[in-house]
């Protein structure tokens, strides 16, 4: 286990750096963010002095180096829109993107798994179909759309709730969180169904998949046979077998979904990360991309951690030290 | 079992209370762009002077349609050539109780060079002057280098706060708001990045109350966002309005579109920067022209008049945009009314096209961005087909501006299409910076991104900017526009429209200068 770990922290680190180095040179290839920051009625003398203040004047090799140097220090640098440190920046953005992410996987696990598991006993009767069809819908239609569509009805048409941004918030635990109050569950809830849409459908399906193929399995006809009550086969014999691809999936979508929450957060305005993201890839505000990409990976990092622990827990003969001789 | 449902039917009852409609002093406007700090030195941006108007005050303030007002400065002079004296308010406090005086003037004017890491500085402003005297606490004289007639419109630009904060404060002591002290009618709430900006009113305001207590800002970047949050009573205002919806909130009774001719020019610099040949402009074939066709005014001309420009206008724009003759709409100082945008005519630019020996035309790539300004794609994708009227073969390249803006300042563009925001309101700065011969010394043609250069031009704007008398400098400035836009130095399309839409109940008062601002806002009567 220890061997492990520290096996899976070098490696991690390596994945920053070289991360952290094909995103500076990637954005540094795209453009000078000079031509974008700077009000078009500058003058020369003004524009070289607002280049040497940002850094810009150094040659990559040079900027890249003191890049490092500083995020030894826990320094990702400076955001060149804001002026602020680029990693406060998204620190207190993390919590809006953590807490509708959260959200929108207990919907997708809460609904999905159960569905899925009713249309994977039952796949010809009217509930199965209408299930499968429902999921068929939510893989296909566009989240962009769907969004619209939510905010269309519920707060243009009915006017039940609010279009956009983040409700009151109250501290856990120091951590700013809406899903406390009333006003904020308002504002949580389209941009929650609306991120869990795809995932639900994806949890659907696999769920249906997996069930149908243990219902076939040795296992599950004998403990059938032994007399079990179909609760105990389905809660414990099927539904336990059948996890552990679920579980990976929901790990690697729960990090898709913090990371790439882009759509979701732009088109209701949620004071996240992934707005934030693609407002400074526009801008070409390097320090933040550079920051929030390595923030993901540490994210996607400890994720797959969590999902190797888990592997471990759910099935007895996988043992973590194979798991890793396995990557 | 009917506990239950009871329960689940008040829960429900209390989650769906409708939105708590906005009080009566209350109001909510969504913006377009982000503003990106409370400093109002640190980044030079329409977006930031707009919002920050409300929380700081310049000595000289502009009207609807960009003409200079008093501000903090009751009036000002130019005693000579170089020497200016402005007569400061009385009676002006600070949102902290401090007195305004001539000091926190000169403080200010020190911190605006010196702000750390601004990605866009004022200092372009304040370097004209070298030299500040005050007289008394009301009166402070200027002295500039040499003559420099648009000081009044620079110092507009500039916005004042109070010694003590212009000595010591940060840039993130302005977010905080721990710093955000000015003379404005609304006082800093809360700032935070991205989202909102929240002001209250200051009710001591020297230039009487506004009708509102607290002002919310929404950053609502998405169009459709932003035109959701009005149309379920969200906010009850949102700037630049998408083209496609206009017509149906216009036609709906519940809510009001306001627009009015913008500042800015959306227009096409040609690639003249050798004589030889152009990027991206070759013969039908492929095979290079052997000279640069743009270097002939006859081919600009003929350029210029192949583009129709009503029909833009009316089918892209959707009637919110005015064709263009020059840099500003006529409204503005320094245009003049002799040009009149160039009449459609394709058999004209064939002519013309002929007598400069390309009776076949020839290929170009129309190259513009795609998120910068509106319909920017579609216009481009427009002129195209109108070039193939005339037999220029037009092929189209857009691109997100974060790439566009640096490969077209580079020169690797042929033909641009490009905008420009004239911020001073008056056409001599525009001329200067798109148009005359680049020397960057001298600051002019910065924006210069086709290259043009025309000796008699030249003269004569030199001449207009260093005439101290407004109205003679009129005359200058206007004989300068027609000989340029005569050579066709080149080729406006049109002025944008701003556009905003309101909730019934709400009026508002447009501007030229594309902000968005709570004090031209009035309850509807």
């Amino acid at each position: 286990m220890l061997a492990f770990t520290i096996r899976r922290l070098g490696q991690s680190a390596f994945v920053l750096v070289v991360m952290a180095f094909i995103v500076f040179v990637g954005v540094y290839a795209i453009g000078d963010p000079i031509e974008l920051l700077i009000n078009p009625q500058a003058d020369a003398v003004e524009r070289a002095r607002a280049t040497a203040a940002l850094g810009l004047d150094k040659s990559l090799a040079e900027q890249f180096m003191s890049f490092l140097a500083g995020a030894l220090r826990g320094d990702l640098g400076r955001s060149f829109v804001f002026n602020v440190p680029a990693l406060q920046l998204i620190l207190d953005r993390l919590p809006a993107t953590l807490e509708l992410a959260g959200a929108a996987m207990v919907i997708a696990v809460v609904l999905g798994i159960p569905l899925g598991l009713i249309a994977g006993l039952k796949p010809d009767s009217a509930i199965g179909r209408a299930i499968m069809a429902g999921s068929i819908l939510g893989f296909s239609l566009p989240t962009f759309w769907v969004g619209l569509v939510l905010i269309m009805v519920f707060s243009v048409h009915f006017g039940w709730l609010p279009p956009n941004g983040r409700g009151e918030t109250t501290l856990l635990l120091g951590v700013p969180v809406s899903f406390l109050t009333i006003d904020g569950l308002r504002h949580l809830a389209m941009p929650a169904l609306n991120l869990a849409v795809f995932k639900l459908s994806l949890l659907v399906r696999l769920t249906r998949a997996g069930t149908r193929e243990a219902l076939l399995q040795d296992y599950v006809k004998f403990a059938r046979a032994k007399g079990l009550p179909a609760r105990r086969v389905i809660g414990v014999h099927v539904l336990k077998n059948i996890l552990i691809p679920i579980v990976t999936v929901i790990g690697l979508e729960l990090g898709s979904v913090i990371a790439f929450a882009v759509v979701t957060e732009s088109i209701f305005a949620w004071p996240g990360t992934g707005k934030l993201l693609i407002d400074s890839i526009n801008q070409l505000d390097r320090p933040v991309v550079v920051a929030y990409l390595l923030v993901i990976v540490t994210i996607f990092i400890v994720i797959n951690f969590v999902v190797d622990l888990l592997y471990s827990l759910l099935d007895p003969r996988v043992r973590i030290g194979q798991a890793a001789a396995a990557h | 079992m009917l506990r239950i449902l009871r329960l689940a039917a008040a829960a429900l009852v209390a989650f769906a209370v409708p939105l708590a409609t906005a009080k009566d002093r209350e109001v909510s406007i969504g913006l377009q762009s982000p503003v990106t700090s409370m400093d109002p030195h640190y980044h030079n941006l329409s977006p930031n002077n707009s919002l920050l108007l409300h929380v700081y005050e310049p000595l000289i303030l502009r009207d609807a349609n960009m003409k200079l007002k008093p501000g903090l400065a009751v009036s000002w002079r130019a005693i000579d050539d170089l020497t200016w004296e402005f007569k400061l308010r009385r009676n002006v406090k600070f949102h902290d109780g401090t007195p305004f005086t001539a000091e926190d003037v000169v403080a200010t004017y020190k911190r605006v060079p010196n702000v750390p890491n601004s990605p866009s500085s004022y200092a372009t402003f304040v370097k004209p002057i070298v030299d500040t005297k005050v007289v008394d606490p009301y009166t402070i004289i200027f002295k500039t280098a040499s003559p420099h007639v648009l000081l009044p419109s620079d110092l507009a630009a500039v916005y004042i706060v109070p010694k003590a904060v212009a000595e010591k404060a940060t840039t993130e002591d302005f977010n905080s708001g721990k710093a955000a002290i000015g003379t404005g009618p609304y006082k800093l709430g809360e700032f935070v990045h991205n989202t909102r900006i929240v002001l209250k009113a200051n009710y001591g305001y020297w230039g009487g109350e506004e009708p509102w207590d607290k002002l919310t800002f929404k950053i609502l970047s998405n169009s459709a966002a932003r035109v959701a949050a009005l149309l379920s009573g969200d906010v009850q205002m949102i700037e630049t309005v998408p083209t496609s919806d206009i017509a149906k909130i216009a036609a709906d009774k519940s809510f009001n579109v306001a627009d009015k001719v913008s500042n800015r020019v959306i227009y096409v610099h040609l690639n003249q920067w050798n004589d030889k040949s152009a990027p991206f402009v070759t013969a039908k074939d492929g095979s290079p022209l052997g000279k640069n066709p743009f270097r002939d005014a006859r081919v600009r001309k003929a350029l210029s008049i192949a583009i129709n420009r009503d029909a833009i206008a009316d089918r892209i724009m959707e009637r919110r945009a005015i064709p263009a003759a020059q840099l500003l709409a006529d409204s503005f100082y320094g245009t003049s009314r002799k040009l009149k945008p160039a009449k459609y005519d394709p058999e004209g630019a064939k002519k013309l096209l002929a007598e400069a020996g390309y009776p076949n035309g020839f290929a170009i790539t129309i190259h513009g961005p795609n998120n910068r300004y509106i319909n920017d794609d579609k216009i481009a994708q427009a002129i195209a087909q109108f070039y193939s009227r005339i037999g220029i073969q037009a092929k189209v390249e857009t691109l997100p501006s974060s790439v566009y803006f640096n490969k077209a300042t580079a020169g690797d563009f042929g033909y641009m299409l490009l905008g420009w925001g004239t911020e001073s309101g008056e056409q001599g700065s525009a001329m200067r910076s798109l148009l005359a011969t680049r020397d960057l010394d001298k600051g002019m043609g910065v924006n210069n991104r086709g290259r043009y250069s025309n000796p008699t031009f030249d003269k004569q704007l030199t001449d207009a900017l260093y005439t101290m008398d407004d109205k003679k400098r009129e005359g200058l400035l206007q004989l300068a526009a027609e000989t340029v836009m005569g050579d066709t130095g080149l080729i406006p399309i049109h002025f944008e429209v701003s556009t905003w839409a309101t909730a019934k109940g709400y009026k508002y008062t447009p501007r030229t200068d594309q902000y968005t601002l709570a004090m031209d806002l009035k309850p509807a009567k």
